[in-house]
């Protein structure tokens, strides 16, 4: 295997090998490639009763996709992992998938509140732990660099705290009267990241707002990378410094593009905020919500069914409309 | 009236921010508020946002969300979390803005569950709320005025303001900041040296008495308590410019 991988190198395409060689890599790279469906990577990856942290850069690049595979794949018991949830959470609670809540927010951000999670909550069906922004982003953090909690000042004289096992107050060790919380680390089982581009391996570019993506790719025990698009390696070890997630931290990589709508990818399309708007009006009762899932997730068997459902003009629509590129970084020597 | 209620609150909550410091930004009305700090008085002020952007020039379109992607081009820096809340808890944050359900005489915030006539309701949450009171040097509540919402002591404290009383978030280990400001649809609050709030100035045709009435403690008043400034030509141009359709403030 290690001489065909330099015999690719040194002549640089598949083309120049010889048939026999050629059929030998093709089955090497398949067994390699992290390339799954939607489909394949939610059965393996996501088991009942995982915890999943989603939805980690706040209103941008949320996995929408993922979550519909895991409602139509009925998983149940899940934690969900997150700082704000901008509906996705509502529909997996709404979906009966989840058995408990770890975020600092969960709604539909542009018309605030969401009804599956104020119902679910209120019932006593799913249990929130209570958490900050920045509280997640540190239990996140203690996850991805292996201690077992971190230290902050936040939140002190707030009832976030009180009776919640991700807290717990510490005195310093070096400043003796200095009260602070120990956050406790959070180590999701498997967290699902959308991003702009992946290579084949998993390593991924990824830019804009990054929320607590980078901590919350780092503490988990399985990575699933969900792309607008799958470049060769070479793309993304052009430049370096955008490559948020090395390959070896993934476990899948799903091609999908418009995976993250409603919500917005920078340079690939903008929000649909009519859908935000729509979901808040169609999703008010639990028969509402049964009558938008069966339409958007249950009545359709992948993304590319939702998005014939959306409609080619409105897909077209939220594409992007003026390109913004960066100037170009020279890695040269 | 020459101006809506909207913009009356935006251009108080815009007059709260100095020119030069950092603020945690927000949505809805603080963001359009920021934005109109920028245009008038305080052209050098940076705005700071959860997801992780700082901008020192604010969006050239309007945003519902602040991680909508005219909120990310052009940005100063496109961090993360961690970046922009270690900034916060360093005390590098002058003034940030809240929402929230309920606000208390103490100027504590409640986002996470109120008591409604059948049980619990329970609300979003949090949020970067709680960091933001905890950790700013000053925060600005923005809520409206009713009795039910501005209760004597919220159901549970989300984000802290003054406890009950001076000297609470010292003794609770608050490394500095608390409540300047309570904007509300009504009136503006501010608070005194022993942590409680009053009536700083109600909004035109909106008198003291409706105020004190619409509050959930025997509100007090201050003894220069006047009418709110309404907004000046150039902060209406400001709002009107940006919030075109009026979605946020009309």
């Amino acid at each position: 295997m290690f001489i065909c991988l330099c015999q690719i190198g040194s002549h640089g395409s598949l083309t120049t090998l010889n048939p026999g060689l050629k059929r030998f890599f093709a089955i090497m790279m398949r067994t390699m490639s992290k390339l799954r469906s939607m489909r394949d990577a939610i059965a393996e990856f996501v088991p009942d009763g995982s915890s999943v942290a989603v939805g980690l850069q706040l209103e941008q690049m949320i996995p929408f996709a993922a979550g519909h595979e895991i409602i139509r794949q009925k998983k149940r018991d899940l934690r969900l992992i997150g700082p704000i949830s901008d509906c996705l959470f509502d529909q997996l609670i709404g979906a009966g998938c989840v058995k408990d809540v770890v975020a600092a927010w969960v709604g539909n951000v542009m018309m605030g509140q969401a009804y599956n999670f104020r119902r679910a909550v209120e019932a006593g069906e799913v249990r929130v732990f209570n958490m900050t922004n920045f509280t997640i982003a540190l239990g996140l953090q203690a996850g991805a660099i292996g201690v077992p909690f971190l230290p902050t000042r936040t939140a002190r004289g707030s009832d976030v705290p009180k009776g919640n096992h991700f807290f717990y107050q510490i005195i310093s060790p070096f400043e003796p009267k200095e009260t602070l919380l120990a956050v406790r680390a959070i180590a999701p089982d498997i967290t699902i990241v959308n991003v702009q581009r992946a290579d084949a391996e998993g390593n991924a570019h990824c830019w804009g707002n990054f929320g607590v993506m980078l901590e919350a790719v780092r503490a988990a025990k399985k990575v699933i990378v969900v792309a607008e698009e799958i470049v060769e390696q070479e793309v993304i070890a052009s430049d370096p410094n955008r490559t948020v997630i090395p390959g070896f931290l993934v476990s899948a990589v799903v091609h999908e593009p418009f995976g993250a709508h409603p919500s917005p990818v920078q340079g690939y399309y903008s929000r649909d905020s009519e859908f935000f708007r729509a979901y808040h009006a169609e999703t008010k009762t639990p028969e509402d919500f049964v009558r938008w899932r069966s339409k958007w997730v249950d009545g359709v068997r992948d993304r590319s069914g939702y998005l014939r459902m959306l409609g080619s003009d409105r897909v077209n629509s939220l594409r992007v409309k003026k390109h913004a590129y960066s100037a170009p970084a020279d890695y040269g020597y | 009236m020459r101006y809506t209620l909207g913009e009356l609150m935006v251009a108080a909550a815009a007059r709260e921010i100095r020119e030069g410091e950092v603020v945690f930004v927000g949505m809805r009305l603080p963001l359009i508020a920021f934005i109109v700090a920028k245009q008038t008085h305080a052209p050098n002020c940076v705005g700071l946002f959860e997801n992780g952007v700082i901008r020192t020039k604010p969006a050239a379109e309007l945003i519902y969300t602040m991680a909508d992607p005219p909120n990310l081009l052009h940005a100063t820096q496109c961090l993360d979390m961690m970046g922009v809340m270690g900034l916060l808890q360093a005390g590098r944050v002058d003034l940030g803005f809240l929402g929230a359900a309920e606000v208390d005489r103490f100027g504590n915030l409640n986002s996470t569950q109120v008591q409604g006539e059948h049980g619990i309701v329970r609300l979003p949450g949090s949020g970067g709320a709680c960091d933001i009171a905890s950790l700013a040097h000053r925060f600005v509540a923005m809520i409206d005025h009713e009795r039910h919402r501005l209760p004597e002591r919220v159901g549970y404290i989300t984000s802290p303001g003054n406890g009950n009383g001076a000297g609470y978030r010292k003794r609770v280990g608050l490394p500095r900041g608390g409540p300047s400001a309570v904007i509300t649809t009504k009136a503006v609050l501010r608070f005194g040296e022993d942590g409680e709030a009053y009536l700083h100035s109600h909004h035109e045709r909106i008198s003291v008495e409706e105020v004190v009435a619409s509050t959930g403690w025997k509100l007090r008043v201050a003894n220069d308590a006047g009418e709110t400034a309404p907004p000046s030509p150039d902060e209406r141009r400001a709002i009107r410019e940006y919030d075109k359709d009026g979605f946020w403030t009309s």
